[in-house]
């Protein structure tokens, strides 16, 4: 029982992580239909910004998350202004590949400067907490706690501010919000801005407890397509669900199948659902 | 009639070209590297029939192309059956694998596709890397033999080995040729442009994408097999995201959806890298951005762009020999008047 709800908690943890990288994805996706594979790039470079800051300006943990965030934001930004935006009526197949050479070129880019070996992150809360007979350390209680404040913060902003419901907007029809005089090119910028923020709180909360390496955002952006699919494309509950059924199922697969398979559970779950529902489980009937 | 004969001219001396380069090139590291740009020639074809004609960008194509490597592998060194057999078993299998694919993952569209066979692409790599009894693992498949004489002609040098990889580059093209300029290609190229169109107009949609899905994976499944014979060392790095991410390279340089862009792509890159080859590793701080830049702004590669200006080309010599025409004729009017 105490192994299981351990796992549980590690399963939150990795879930947390996986819904704000995909909550990311989902909103650049839900507004502007790009399928962002540069978004696995912004979380490592997430990741590699904190480890800078804290090391070579020796910035406190939390700081240099802000930074990080800030930069990969502005990061975003500029994707988005100097190529996506002059795709704006390309082809679909267009976006794909243009995505895909930003993140090879972050990717090397990363290598050139900080090399490829993995290096790992210390943070001021690597202590741990007893609950009965459960030991959780304190980064994954932050992990949790961060990402559900990120969330709900996230929706205040979209549901509550003029800037969020013009992003809200646009995804729900981007005709009408153009007829209503919403700033398309103002959105695009921000959806941008904001789906870097989350990839640099998730990787910055997560390397403590993984490691810090070129090619780690590989792997969390597969899975976080895959969460974004099986919750439908655009849609943030649906990232929500699908990020704690992806984080659970892994950390208890992982436990009671087989450690060196828990990555194959993932796409399997993603081909099962994919050949039930082409189009996720809670995709909207627009087409 | 002057222009055909100038294409024909034009293929015929690259064709030449390539049989004659051993002679040229006594260097049995450039007959390899010529030997793998072929390799690699047609398994970008495959995807290109699928991408460029068809509009599905499939990003399982080095998985597909590292099953087919596998399987010959495996035919070969563990059941021990005889080379060519194994060969089209290998297709075969491969083809059977995709057909499965094909069926769920063409059930999705454009960007569904695209994340769905990067994700399948990503499954082959971790099976071939984790599945250690079959395929080795990590550690890689080795003692792969070389092709089994075919009559007199064997196949245990470099220089027999270049040449049977040009016989199935030259297959490959005729094929695909054929293909893209028959009925079916032209459906192909009527689904890219819209899929509701095509199917409004009684296209069976589902069939011809899955007829290009198979077709695709036969080229990538032969260009495998034909890898794991010349390299006759495999790991699993073939099926690993990078591969796929090449492939696409050599295929978006070179231009999408034209029928010689696949050559042009894949053979000055693999030339340029040859160059770089201390750069290897940071490649990609220049290719990266040339993808992106080439998207935006030449979506067909350089075969597209180098169209696109040869139509410039001719329009503005056609103008000017028809304003030349024109001032001709007015002169012959001032004097007749």
């Amino acid at each position: 029982m105490e192994l299981f709800i351990q796992q549980l908690i590690n399963g939150l943890t990795l879930g947390s992580v996986y819904i704000l990288v995909g909550i990311g994805l989902t909103l650049v996706f839900g507004i502007l239909h790009i399928p962002n594979f540069a978004h696995g790039a912004l979380y490592m470079l997430g990741g590699y910004v904190t480890f800078m800051g804290m090391t070579s300006l020796g910035l406190h943990y939390i700081l240099a998350i802000i930074l990080s965030m800030i930069v990969v934001a502005l990061l975003a930004v500029l994707m988005e202004r100097g190529v996506f935006h002059h795709l704006r009526n390309a082809p679909p197949i267009h976006d794909k590949i243009a995505a895909i050479g930003i993140m090879l070129f972050l990717e090397a880019l990363v290598l050139l400067i900080w090399g490829s070996e993995y290096r790992n992150m210390n943070t001021p809360y690597g202590g741990t907490i007893k609950m009965a007979s459960v030991t959780i350390t304190t980064q994954r209680i932050l992990i949790i706690a961060v990402s559900i404040a990120v969330v709900l913060i996230l929706y205040w902003f979209l549901k509550k501010t003029m800037v969020g419901a013009s992003i809200i907007a646009m995804a729900q029809n981007r005709e009408g919000a153009f007829l209503v005089g919403i700033n398309a090119n103002k959105v695009a910028m921000m959806t941008f801005a904001i789906s870097g923020a989350l990839a640099a709180i998730a990787a910055s909360l997560s390397t403590p407890i993984n490691l810090l390496f070129p090619a780690m955002g590989h792997l969390v952006i597969m899975k976080a397509f895959i969460i974004v699919i099986i919750g439908g494309m655009g849609s943030i509950p649906g990232a929500i669900f699908g990020g704690f059924l992806l984080g659970i199922t892994e950390s208890l697969g992982a436990t009671y199948i087989s450690n060196d398979y828990k990555d194959l559970i993932a796409f399997f779950l993603l081909v099962i659902i994919m050949t039930w529902k082409p189009k996720g489980l809670f995709a909207k009937g627009v087409h | 009639m002057n222009k055909l004969i100038n294409k024909r001219v034009g293929i015929i001396l690259i064709i030449a070209f390539a049989i004659v380069f051993p002679l040229i090139a006594d260097n049995q590291y450039f007959l390899r590297i010529m030997s793998l740009g072929f390799i690699y020639i047609i398994a970008i074809y495959g995807m290109n029939l699928l991408a460029g004609f068809t509009g599905y960008l499939s990003l399982a194509h080095a998985g597909f192309f590292a099953i087919g490597a596998y399987s010959l592998g495996i035919f070969t060194t563990k059941y021990e059956v005889s080379f060519w057999l194994a060969f089209v078993a290998a297709i075969v299998f491969t083809t059977v694998v995709g057909v499965v694919t094909g069926l769920i993952a063409l059930r999705t569209r454009e960007h569904f596709f695209a994340i769905y066979t990067l994700v399948v692409g990503y499954l082959i790599y971790l099976i071939i890397d984790k599945w250690d009894e079959m395929t080795g693992g990590v550690r890689g498949l080795i003692g792969i033999p070389v092709p089994d004489p075919i009559g007199p002609i064997e196949f245990n040098t470099d220089l027999s080995m270049y040449y049977l990889a040009l016989f199935f580059v030259l297959i490959a093209t005729v094929v695909v040729t054929r293909i893209v300029k028959s009925l079916t290609g032209r459906t192909f190229i009527a689904i890219r442009n819209s899929e509701d169109l095509a199917q409004t107009i009684g296209i069976n949609t589902m069939t011809n994408k899955l007829t290009s899905f198979i077709i695709s994976i036969v080229f990538a499944a032969t260009a495998g097999a034909l890898y794991a014979s010349l390299t006759r060392f495999l790991g699993p790095d073939i099926a690993n995201l990078p591969m796929v991410f090449d492939f696409l390279m050599y295929l978006i340089v070179g231009g999408l959806g034209t029928i010689t862009g696949p050559i042009v792509g894949t053979m000055l890159i693999i030339w340029l890298s040859q160059f770089l080859q201390g750069l290897q590793e940071y490649r990609m701080l220049i290719f990266g951005p040339i993808l992106t830049l080439l998207v935006i702004f030449y979506p067909s590669g350089i075969v597209g762009a180098f169209n696109i200006l040869k139509m410039k080309f001719n329009n503005k010599r056609r103008l000017k020999a028809e304003a030349a025409d024109e001032s001709s004729e007015e002169q012959n009017q001032v004097k007749g008047g």
